[in-house]
């Protein structure tokens, strides 16, 4: 199965502070956050179809998200999850003595995993607090 | 009958639109519909109204479930798990009225805690770099009625703050500038065609991570000196293109956001942003603004400088106030294992840290206050819900642009729930106690 490396972004979208603000626990929340916008180029290199989950790795994580074609581009490259539980399993947490972690610029691995679910919000944290796999 | 209340502010983006009308019930105890807000202010009203809201604090069990407790019981939790801690996190702030965030100070200076607000991983940064350099800024309303040159460098205010735009920046007619959007001329940068850059004049699709150097090649453009062919995925071009275009305005304004403050450079990139600032004042009148993301982060702000001098990660655990991001900042504390209890407040760190910080607050003694069930709910020991401000109750709260508002209370919070306010002055009044302060 082909993957690829990109350079992750995390940042606010409408949808997120929208489903933010209905409810962290609802599945809205997850359809909002728990999804990686890809360039088109990006999404043919890996050979996937849009909206197939794919499993994001970085050397500080790694969380199951759908891959969907980006509505913000082109950015070939680059790579987007919204801000929230899913993107902050993966994120660079250094803050170079500045107190604030890298939020942006990532360098991850993404790869097609289309039979691994997505979890909800409070549940991937909950579950990855206790060590099991996300 | 249904009563219609006028000019409401909404409490969620730092822009804190004041012209938001509520219809509510006539009893004053539903919220029926919002005129004028934003999708992400009417959502927040609108969920307040949720049938499935918890409406009492709920302790975790061994077993994973939650036990309903009363607010006394909460309190009682709260003070001895505070007072008994060598030195505590108190986070967050950022989601509640300046009156509350006092409250919660008084407890902090006894229990000696560390207090951060949300600007920890949103606008730390750019406090670091005021602190070294100043910030020549302005009000809204300033770049309402002036702006006719808009820059917005790593924001996106079309998703984070919609009506920004609208009121402030691109659209509306101003005194001196009577077009509207005709009158102004927008720069967007960002490694992204953003809603927002597709709205632009000017939109520089940078390289990611690059925005210092690029900073930095718009002091040398402005001053017309010699550039590389290309900065940070720019043509020289346009850079020079963009700066003529910066000059020829009567009034200027930056407005920044995560891109800059979240991307590695941090601080440095706002000190560059600002002195680019300084530098178009050579040649026309130019401010920087940040672009604040809750409502009410710049009051607490506001309130810890007015309180002990610093605006952020201020650590009181040895009786006075030190204030040192990357030593007292939330992150560094929690990644480094350094706090032995973890408060939070109007804030969701469980969603919003690195997940390296969330497994450290699961393992501590931890409250959260918060009127929504989010991550980290669901990793603390006990979950306080309180009212809504600014639905609920009202308070002061500070816009992005420092400028302060009352918030209003519209509706009746459900029966027995208590605010921020109340329930910390019940944890002060039991700290007080414990620690044999009068």
């Amino acid at each position: 199965m082909a993957t690829i490396n990109v350079n992750l972004i995390s940042g606010r979208s409408i949808q997120q502070g929208v489903a933010m603000e209905g409810g962290k626990e609802k599945p809205l929340y997850r359809t909002a956050c728990g999804i990686i916008e890809l360039d088109p180029s990006d999404l043919k290199k890996l050979g996937a179809w849009k909206n197939t989950n794919v499993r994001v790795t970085s050397e500080y994580g790694s969380v199951v998200v759908k891959a969907i074609e980006t509505t913000q581009g082109p950015h070939p490259g680059i790579a987007f999850i919204p801000m929230g539980p899913w993107a902050n399993q993966i994120v660079n947490p250094n803050t170079y003595s500045t107190g604030m972690p890298t939020f942006k610029g990532t360098p991850v691995k993404v790869e097609v995993a289309p039979n691994q679910p997505v979890l909800l919000g409070i549940e991937l944290v909950q579950k990855a607090c206790r060590g099991e796999p996300t | 009958m249904t009563k219609t209340i006028p000019d409401v502010i909404c409490p969620f983006c730092g822009t804190l639109c004041d012209d938001l009308e509520v219809v509510v019930s006539d009893d004053g105890k539903k919220l029926l519909e919002v005129y004028n807000a934003c999708v992400i202010g009417t959502e927040k009203f609108l969920h307040s109204q949720a049938t499935d809201r918890v409406t009492r604090p709920r302790l975790a069990q061994p077993d994973g479930t939650y036990k309903e407790i009363s607010y006394e019981e909460a309190a009682d939790y709260t003070a001895k798990m505070l007072a008994a801690a060598k030195k505590p996190l108190m986070y967050g702030w950022s989601s509640t009225n300046c009156e509350a965030q006092s409250m919660g100070h008084e407890i902090a200076e006894m229990v000696g805690a560390v207090v951060d607000n949300t600007a920890a991983v949103c606008h730390g940064t750019t406090l670091i770099a005021v602190q070294d350099i100043g910030l020549p800024t302005c009000t809204l309303g300033e770049v309402k009625n002036r702006a006719d040159r808009i820059i917005f460098w790593g924001c996106n205010p079309a998703h984070a703050h919609p009506r920004h735009m609208s009121r402030y920046s691109i659209f509306p007619r101003g005194f001196f500038t009577g077009k509207g959007h005709k009158s102004r001329k927008i720069v967007v940068v960002d490694p992204r065609v953003t809603d927002t850059a597709k709205m632009a004049d000017i939109h520089l699709q940078i390289t990611q991570g690059q925005d210092y150097e690029l900073l930095n090649a718009f002091r040398v453009a402005i001053r017309g000196e010699w550039l590389p062919d290309v900065v940070a995925g720019i043509p020289k071009e346009r850079i020079y293109e963009a700066a003529e275009m910066l000059k020829g305005g009567r009034f200027g304004i930056i407005f920044f956001g995560m891109g800059v403050t979240q991307t590695l450079g941090k601080n440095h990139n706002i000190d560059e942003a600002i002195a680019v600032t300084k530098d178009l004042n050579d040649y026309t009148k130019f401010s920087i603004m940040p672009m604040r993301g809750h409502y009410n982060v710049t009051g607490s702000g506001e309130v810890l400088a007015w309180q002990f001098g610093y605006p952020y990660s201020v650590d009181l655990s040895r009786g006075f106030a030190r204030y040192n991001p990357g030593d007292t900042s939330s992150i560094d504390l929690l990644a480094r294992g350094e706090v032995d209890a973890m408060f939070t407040l109007g804030s969701d760190p469980g969603s919003h840290f690195p997940f390296r910080c969330v497994k450290r607050i699961s393992e501590l003694p931890s409250v959260c206050v918060d009127p929504h069930l989010t991550p980290t709910s669901g990793v603390s020991k006990l979950h306080v819900p309180v009212a809504f401000v600014g639905v609920e109750v009202g308070g002061n709260c500070y816009r992005m642009d420092n400028v302060p508002i009352d918030a209003r209370k519209v509706v009746e919070p459900p029966e027995g729930m208590l605010t921020d306010e109340q329930f910390l002055t019940m944890v002060r009044d039991r700290v007080k106690k414990i620690k044999g302060v009068a």
